[in-house]
């Protein structure tokens, strides 16, 4: 009968190749994909798009991420904050950056990743925060991502 | 001999697989999770140094910067556009303006570097337009699909909360 084989007590070895195979393909897709640079992305910020933001070919040296939300919040080192409590956080940063040997806040960037939503006036005022304690190179951020602009008399 | 008698008798070896299928499927659980599809994302450089014109001479090829008005409606959408005392209708329009201007058919003038453009803007006009203007001024992606960029230096003028 077939069923002998398993009354006699024989241990089935199913075979597993094609099983490790595949799941390591999986894994290898899964690590190629990841991302760590991209790490400080949050959902409360929604980016604009721009067809021309490219991403940086080096990164950044002592790069320092402000987010501000659409309601003009900033997120900086992990905290919401309003406007007004920047300053006294990005001082101590620039205290921590100045205790560091070959950094200081004139050699940093800010990386504003500011909201769609936000008024630009308020971005400004971050700058111009940042400004006050020295700090001197910015990038704005966008998502690289094609959209048409209106034609002309649209 | 122990060996050599456990040698005749060899059938298969049975490695024990369970630990290393364990070991691989938590790291592909992990790497699925930490799986985020995402846009890339690029920069624009924005001049903004501290206090009015630096210390030392003041460059004499420099040319002076376009002044670009934005002006926002009571939404904080963009209303009106202006360039050099110069209304226009739309940001596709500024864009033909400045390459007009540093520009020719062979692609970006060597002044076009050293352009600057002045963004002036209404307090509440919101964020993403201001982006689309430096997109529209800063560079553009032409046939081949690459990005030609035409200004790099782009500054802001501040003006108060209204």
């Amino acid at each position: 009968m077939r069923w002998g084989a398993r009354r006699s007590g024989v241990r089935t070895n199913p075979d597993m190749t094609p099983m490790i195979d595949v799941t390591f393909q999986l894994v290898i897709f899964f690590m190629l994909t990841m991302n760590f640079s991209q790490e400080e992305q949050t959902e409360l910020i929604r980016l604009p798009s721009s067809e021309i933001a490219k991403p940086p070919d080096q990164p950044v040296e002592t790069p320092i991420t402000l987010q501000i939300t659409a309601k003009g919040n900033v997120i900086f080192g992990g905290q919401q904050m309003p406007l007004a409590n920047l300053k006294r956080e990005l001082l101590r940063e620039k205290q921590l950056l100045e205790s560091m040997p070959g950094k200081s806040a004139s050699k940093a960037t800010i990386i504003i990743r500011a909201d769609g939503r936000a008024q630009i006036g308020q971005v400004q005022d971050a700058i111009a925060i940042c400004q006050e304690l020295d700090f001197q190179h910015f990038v704005l951020r966008a998502k690289q991502e094609r959209k048409v602009l209106k034609p002309e008399g649209a | 001999m122990k060996r050599a008698g456990r040698d005749e008798t060899t059938q298969r070896i049975e490695l024990n697989m369970t630990p290393m299928i364990d070991v691989v499927f938590q790291l592909l659980i992990f790497f699925m999770l930490s799986l985020k599809l995402l846009a890339p994302e690029g920069d624009f450089h924005i001049r903004m140094p501290k206090a009015a014109p630096a210390e030392g001479q003041p460059d004499p090829t420099q040319l002076p910067p376009i002044k670009v008005r934005l002006t926002a409606d009571r939404n904080g959408n963009l209303r009106g556009i202006q360039m050099a005392e110069k209304q226009l209708r739309s940001l596709e329009q500024l864009r033909n303006e400045v390459l007009a201007l540093v520009c020719d058919e062979r692609g970006p003038k060597p002044e076009a570097a050293k352009t600057e453009i002045d963004f002036d803007c209404d307090y509440h006009l919101r964020y993403s337009y201001v982006v689309e203007a430096m997109t529209a001024v800063s560079g553009y992606v032409d046939k081949q699909d690459r990005i030609v960029k035409v200004i790099e230096k782009i500054k802001f003028t501040r003006r108060p909360k209204e």
